[in-house]
């Protein structure tokens, strides 16, 4: 009985921690996103180099297989840096369709390829989870046809991974498709629009008769932004600490006056059981697979309500400041702001949830 | 991180089971009611010795002092308590646990041998004697004096909130022995027999209808002055080391994740208008954010016991259990009662009262516990302090009148 990260597993988040501490500043985040770019090359570098895309493909793939855990170390490490670097389609969703319901052919061209960063994907999901839209992507002869709203990751992508009813997915090249850039509130992550008109495809031939894949991917992508959360909030709570420690007020730190002590003190007792359930959740995906889908409904949910709780308190710690753009401080409460909708709402997830249980 | 217990924990649960199966009819509750107060006091003590016998109760506690005398294990003490509960039987107690500790970690030798083993083997019973009217969160300002009188302490004063005080044998009480000194370094450790002539318990009714508490008042009650535990001017200190153990007490996700359970169970039985209350989306969505709470606090005491288990302090994970976990607590009641709408309104025995009552009984009571044994308030301040570092509230000069 171990519940805790291994040596290997702390070493892995630092690393990552301490690259993006470096190498993906707020500075360079403004400076990336002024555009509405929302990839930056010299992270995508980087980040490869440290084998991040590769954290779940096998290794005669050119991947490190380390698991799910790992993943989600990583994804709290970005979230907590605000990063822009597509990491929880391109590095874990698709590596997992691909890996458990791709054919040899599609594992061999497009694995080794995502390890080394030459090609990232956009996930087109919206059809099997909070579909708005009245023109439903339907398949047939091998072509596509339909709109896809808010698809993650989906401007700088060299393909698309497209999800119909039935839970079967398909591959597309983006060039073969109508793409709009959609403008969230957080520019660290692309949304877009993208409409199909008897595009060519490539089903991943695992997911035909067996919806429990896309399902799986789901649960998966749906943690990894839970962690994601986690790591977005733990800045904003540390930042907080931090500003309450330093700034004064009637000749004190604000820190000491219970009413700004509290607020951090709340903050962190909702935020530190989060950490338990990501961890939870993430190793469950390998170790007791028969608990995931559950657990990582809640944690999508929980994240998502905590991590509000967190944005806003964080926010209110600083005073005026945390409502300046000069702070910066909103990148994070934004970021946090656009991961509780994707993949499933909280009360969408928690309902799932119910029906999981049997109630 | 694995969750799986290794082959030698494995036997140990497994030796605990058979123990269990084959002892577990002589348990008190499990042996019928048609017994004498008397016979069911010998029961409940004949249980004790038995677990403390086979390392299953007072584990960590010295042979000599009546202990199991076993290698403290964080895993076992988890195992024994999952055991019990999943058996749904009576587990075994280590004496009191804020008195028993704290008199092993700074008792004399013989006042080890005087007050240990007839606690462990459930003969001496105590009561907390702390909080005082006027001292509550800021306890270290109590009044309660004792003074030397000859070869004795004389205490005048008044303790609150001091649960089982009616039923106690002893208890273990602050008192102010240095009024010139600094308050904290002012106070004293006593222990004494509740029978000592001078002391007055009188029932304190809470809003439970429920007399779960006590006031205790002294007037010149007399003891020796060798029944003080540490020395004169240092009971804060040894106090500090009690609720250290108390504290870890308030808030325990199991029973947070049993009361899920119960909720559950009472909102697919109930019907409103003709639906049942579990598929009115309202009360549902509410359910399941408890749920996901629970879980969170769950997986965090795993990170606790692993903490614990290499011997490290479990900092943040542990200093918050108190705050969540009666909080939830007392949310998981409220959703019941709001659910049940005027029937979650029903108390004394009232006609269609549900679950006896339990709900709003656990819904007062754990407002109770929010503010007991360190508010809700103090909590932040530990957390705020001691887990993140902020300053603390600067002193005020006395105020001079």
């Amino acid at each position: 009985m171990d519940f805790a990260l291994s040596e290997e597993q702390q070493f892995l988040q630092s690393t990552v921690s301490d690259y993006l501490a470096a190498n993906c500043t707020l500075d360079r985040v403004r400076d990336c996103v002024k555009d509405f770019q929302t990839t930056d090359p010299n992270l995508t570098e980087g980040l490869v180099a440290l084998g991040v895309p590769g954290v779940v493909i096998p290794e005669e793939f050119g991947g490190t297989e380390l698991g799910y855990l790992e993943a989600a170390l990583i994804a709290e490490a970005l979230g907590g840096s605000i990063a822009p670097f597509p990491f929880i389609g391109t590095s874990v969703i698709a590596p997992y369709l691909i890996t458990h319901a791709g054919s040899d052919e599609q594992r061999a061209s497009l694995l080794p390829k995502i390890t080394t960063g030459e090609i990232q994907f956009g996930i087109a999901f919206t059809e099997s989870i909070g579909r708005r839209v009245t023109n439903p992507t339907q398949a047939n002869d091998g072509r596509l046809s339909g709109e896809q709203t808010f698809v993650i990751d989906g401007s700088d992508c060299e393909l698309i991974l497209i999800s119909t009813e039935g839970g079967e997915v398909f591959v597309v090249e983006s060039p073969a498709v109508e793409r709009e850039e959609l403008k969230s509130i957080d520019r660290t992550r692309s949304l877009t629009r993208v409409k199909l008109d008897n595009t060519p495809c490539e089903v991943l031939p695992g997911t035909v008769d067996d919806p429990t894949l896309l399902s799986h991917a789901l649960d998966i992508g749906r943690i990894m932004i839970a962690a994601d959360t986690l790591g977005a909030a733990q800045t904003m709570l540390d930042k907080s600490v931090e500003y309450a420690g330093e700034r004064k007020q009637f000749n004190r730190v604000i820190g000491s006056f219970q009413a700004v002590k509290h607020m951090c003190a709340e903050m962190a007792a909702e935020l530190e059981p989060c950490r338990s359930l990501v961890w939870y959740a993430a190793h469950s995906v390998l170790a007791i697979p028969s608990e995931t889908h559950l657990v990582a409904c809640h944690a999508k949910a929980h994240l998502a309500e905590v991590g509000q709780f967190v944005a806003r308190k964080s926010t209110e710690v600083h005073g005026g400041m945390g409502f300046t753009d000069l702070l910066g401080l909103h990148y994070w409460f934004k970021r946090i702001g656009l991961n509780r909708q994707l993949l499933g709402t909280p009360d969408q997830v928690r309902e799932e949830a119910a029906q999981a249980q049997g109630w | 991180m694995d969750l799986e217990y290794s082959a030698e924990y494995e036997q140990y649960r497994q030796d605990l089971r058979k123990f269990l199966d084959e002892n577990k009819h002589r348990s008190p509750g499990m042996v019928g009611t048609a017994f004498t107060g008397e016979e069911r006091e010998k029961i409940a003590r004949d249980w004790q010795a038995l677990l403390i016998e086979n390392g299953y109760a007072a584990r960590t506690i010295p042979k000599e002092y009546g202990g199991a005398g076993q290698e403290p294990d964080p895993l076992k003490a988890h195992i024994i308590a999952e055991e019990f509960a999943r058996y749904r039987v009576r587990p075994g107690h280590s004496g009191d646990n804020r008195l028993v500790p704290t008199v092993l970690d700074l008792g004399t030798e013989e006042q080890k041998r005087w007050l240990v083993p007839p606690t462990l083997r459930g003969e001496m019973t105590w009561c907390q004697g702390y909080s005082e009217p006027q001292s509550g969160s800021d306890l270290a300002s109590l009044s309660t004096r004792a003074h030397v009188d000859g070869d004795d302490f004389v205490i005048n004063g008044q303790k609150i909130w001091t649960s089982g005080a009616q039923r106690a044998d002893m208890i273990f009480c602050l008192v102010r022995t240095e009024p010139e000194a600094p308050k904290h370094q002012g106070i004293s450790y006593l222990v004494f027999s509740m029978k000592t002539p001078g002391i007055d318990v009188r029932p304190l009714v809470t809003m439970t209808g429920e007399a779960t508490f006590n006031e205790v008042f002294f007037t010149d009650v007399r003891v020796p002055t060798t029944q003080i535990i540490g020395k004169r001017g240092e009971g804060w200190f040894v106090a500090n080391n009690t609720l250290k153990y108390e504290r870890e007490g308030l808030g325990d996700p199991n029973q947070a994740e049993s009361r899920l359970r119960e909720v559950v169970a009472i909102l697919e039985r109930e019907t409103v208008d003709g639906q049942r209350i579990m598929d009115n989306p309202v009360y549902r969505d509410r359910l399941l954010r408890l749920q996901g709470q629970v879980l969170a606090m769950k997986y965090n005491s795993m990170r606790i016991l692993t903490s614990r288990s290499k011997g490290e302090e479990p900092g943040l994970p542990r200093w918050i259990v108190k705050l969540q976990g009666c909080e939830l607590n007392h949310q998981l009641a409220g959703l019941v009662i709001d659910a049940l709408g005027e029937l979650g309104t029903l108390y004394y025995n009232s006609p269609l009262l549900r679950d006896r009552g339990m709900w709003q009984q656990r819904y007062m009571m754990d407002l109770g516990l929010i503010i007991g044994g360190g508010t809700a308030q103090i909590q932040k301040n530990i957390i705020g302090e001691r887990a993140l570092g902020l300053p603390k509230e600067p002193k005020y000069a006395e105020v001079s009148s």
